[in-house]
């Protein structure tokens, strides 16, 4: 009798004591990566992790580019229970960091020498106040034309490099009978179109009117100029492209009902998934006029400010999430290129390769700037602001001049 | 002693939901009318005040001009439209029909499913690359044309349609059940003092069926006001931002946009809207009720 009850109370003892040993070698990550080639991609830092003797706790919650999980993410802090880390893009992570709630992760930083292997226009998301808070794990490059080889082909096409070439390509393939141009009509994929003619009229526009918001710039003969394109692009799209989403946009190209999209390099994903390989089957160029600079998007985990008996966990978590074999992995599944610069460019495809020498070149000639449409812009409420426009002048019979009139005002009304 | 307890019981057993009524409805309300006047963004912060400026920058927004539009259009029509299907459904089945059982079943079935169940059938029969368009162009009818859904303009019809569709049978039980509540001998009385179809129809039963009418709009009114989840089903908003209605309005710059303050003026704005229509009818009821 008395053996049972202590053999009970031992067994409770250990489970009290083994509580707060399990929770010191634990992460819980919060991510929208919940498609299939996604989820292998994290699963390989899981494993890492888990090699360590660290467990994680996988909270991933899928839909609307992470707006769902940055609605729950906000709960949770707000309830004063964060997560140790969690998936956001650059503007977020800078907001959150205003808000004072992201960790510091300077000590593994330096270790593994991020300062030196991180583009500067990444690390001005990942840091702030001169302090690490995030880790940058890939760079998509928003800007690519992906583009149907056999239909190419057979119309004796090439892959267009200005403008001129692009709409000729598409007379040639309207022509045909195929859709020219396939376009999902979405508020965020319009955005990634019109993001990329606004850097292919000047990248210095880009810089005065997206990264600044100066007033005078977007009310400049340029912006009104990317209208007039944007419009001259929705007339070589199909009558159905309203709410289309992008997968089913990138696979009228891939099974030839479109011959060409301007669309990130996620696209691959779908190509791959078809069975296809980039650059052979389904052409890949960036968007004509942008050659020479780079508009990029990063994924960052966002460490919280978690106390000290998780750090050590975040700290290894970070340190593995920047490992240059991690970056190499999940890569090759995401379809981006990786955020550290010193991985070699072997194993990835022709499109990605391109991606990589242009990111070096880029950043050389301080052409690097992040991507308005994918939350690196401006801060949300004013990138939505931009979207608002250019959804509606694209969706309506909106002159390219009050347009850009349209987009001072709602610029000035969202700061 | 047992006999205080036992008067104060039906209290007692209430009170436990009254607090969590009053918390949480009445609770939040006041906290989203005091979020309003603040300057918050991503977080609810009430350390500055900032007056009516939320509510300036909603009516200034082009996007609520769209949906306040848009609910005109919508609430209008969706009540005027269901209440009008909902009459005649009701009025024919009352004829004592055969098979009424499975046809009442049949008509009341929609309400049966979510919104969001509807504006997904519904964005595919719709939709032209798959839905009806493309039926009819396979069966022959080359020319036919339904692509509302991907027109700018018609687009907030297609709202109005799936929500006709999914509501108009819970109207025709609604004015249904007033029918049957019609005490025949009334009519009989009627007809027998000379008055015809139409005079008992203007007179007898019109009149029995204003309690149906007026829960029918409220009902229907309200919903209106809310409705979020088939626009989001069914459009995603779209094209462009077309169809928004004031309740995506809300969601949008609440949480995805970081404007919670500007958010919560339009949940304001929207409650406004629900009382004008609601109050009135609480104090008819309750006056009658006297």
């Amino acid at each position: 009798m008395n053996m049972k009850v202590s053999t009970a109370l031992g067994g409770l003892l250990a489970l009290g004591l083994a509580a707060p040993v399990a929770a010191q070698d634990s992460v819980e990550v919060m991510h929208w990566w919940t498609s299939g080639g996604e989820g292998a991609a994290v699963s390989v830092l899981k494993d890492d992790l888990e090699a360590q003797g660290i467990s994680w706790q996988d909270m991933a919650i899928a839909g609307g580019a992470g707006e769902a999980a940055m609605t729950a993410l906000r709960a949770r802090v707000t309830a004063g229970d964060p997560p140790t880390s969690a998936q956001m893009l650059g503007m977020t992570v800078r907001e959150w960091a205003q808000e004072g709630f992201l960790g510091n992760l300077d000590e593994v930083a330096a270790e593994g020498n991020w300062d030196d292997v991180v583009p500067p226009a990444v690390q001005a998301f990942g840091k702030y106040d001169g302090s690490w808070v995030a880790a940058p794990v890939n760079i998509h490059r928003p800007h690519w034309v992906w583009a149907n080889a056999e239909l190419f082909a057979a119309n004796d096409l090439t892959m267009p490099e200005t403008w001129d070439e692009f709409f000729a390509a598409a007379d040639t393939l309207e022509a045909a009978g195929v859709i020219p141009i396939a376009v999902g009509g979405q508020p965020w994929q319009e955005a990634t179109i019109w993001e990329a003619v606004v850097l292919s009229i000047d990248p210095e526009l880009y810089r005065s009117a997206i990264i600044e918001a100066d007033p005078e710039a977007l009310a400049s003969d340029g912006i009104v100029e990317s209208f007039d394109i944007m419009r001259r692009i929705r007339g070589y799209a199909d009558d159905n492209f309203a709410g289309r989403d992008w997968n089913l946009t990138t696979a009228m190209v891939i099974n030839g009902e479109a011959g060409m999209q301007i669309m990130g390099d996620w696209a691959k994903g779908e190509v791959v998934a078809a069975g296809l390989t980039p650059g052979e089957e389904i052409l890949c160029a960036v968007v004509p006029g942008t050659q020479g600079s780079f508009l990029f998007n990063t994924d960052f985990f966002a460490m919280f400010d978690v106390g000290e008996e998780d750090r050590a966990a975040q700290l290894a978590m970070a340190e593995a999430a920047m490992s240059p074999e991690f970056q190499e992995t999940f890569n090759l599944a995401k379809g981006s290129i990786p955020a550290r610069t010193d991985v070699s460019g072997e194993n990835f495809d022709a499109c990605a390769q391109q991606s990589m020498a242009d990111l070096a070149e880029a950043t050389e000639a301080d052409q690097l700037f992040g991507s308005l449409a994918h939350g690196h812009g401006q801060p949300p409420a004013v990138q939505a602001a931009f979207l608002d426009v250019v959804t509606q002048h694209f969706n309506s019979d909106l002159s390219s001049e009050d347009a850009a009139q349209a987009l001072v005002e709602a610029v000035a009304a969202a700061q | 002693m047992l006999r205080t307890i036992r008067n104060w019981m039906p209290q007692i057993a209430l009170l436990p939901s009254l607090i969590l009524v009053t918390v949480t409805v009445y609770g939040f309300i006041a906290f989203t009318i005091l979020l309003s006047f603040t300057g918050s963004r991503m977080f609810p912060r009430f350390s500055q005040w900032v007056g009516f400026e939320q509510y300036a920058r909603v009516w200034d927004h082009p996007r609520w001009e769209v949906a306040m539009f848009n609910f005109a259009v919508f609430g209008a029509l969706y009540i005027l439209l269901t209440l009008a299907i909902g009459v005649a459904l009701a009025i024919f089945l009352d004829q004592k029909i055969r098979a009424e059982g499975v046809l009442r079943t049949i008509y009341l079935y929609p309400m049966a499913l979510s919104f969001i169940v509807t504006g997904v059938a519904w964005q595919w029969i719709m939709s032209p690359d798959l839905g009806l368009e493309r039926a009819m162009r396979i069966w022959g009818w080359e020319s036919f044309r339904f692509d509302w859904i991907k027109d700018n303009d018609l687009a907030i019809y297609c709202v109005v349609i799936a929500g006709v569709w999914q509501a108009s049978g819970f109207v025709m039980a609604l004015f249904l059940a007033g029918l049957r509540g019609i005490n025949d001998e009334i009519m009989s009385a009627a007809r027998i003092d000379g008055a015809g179809p139409f005079q008992v129809y203007r007179w007898v039963v019109v009149p029995a069926l204003r309690p149906a009418l007026m829960t029918a709009i409220v009902v229907q009114g309200h919903l209106a006001i809310k409705s979020y989840d088939l626009v989001v089903a069914l459009t995603r908003g779209g094209p462009g931002y077309n169809t928004e209605l004031p309740s995506t309005f809300m969601y949008t710059f609440t949480f995805a946009r970081g404007e919670m303050a500007m958010g919560a003026a339009s949940a304001v704005m929207m409650l406004i809207m629900v009382s004008v229509l609601i109050v009135p009818y609480l104090y008819s009821e309750l006056r009658h009720a006297d």
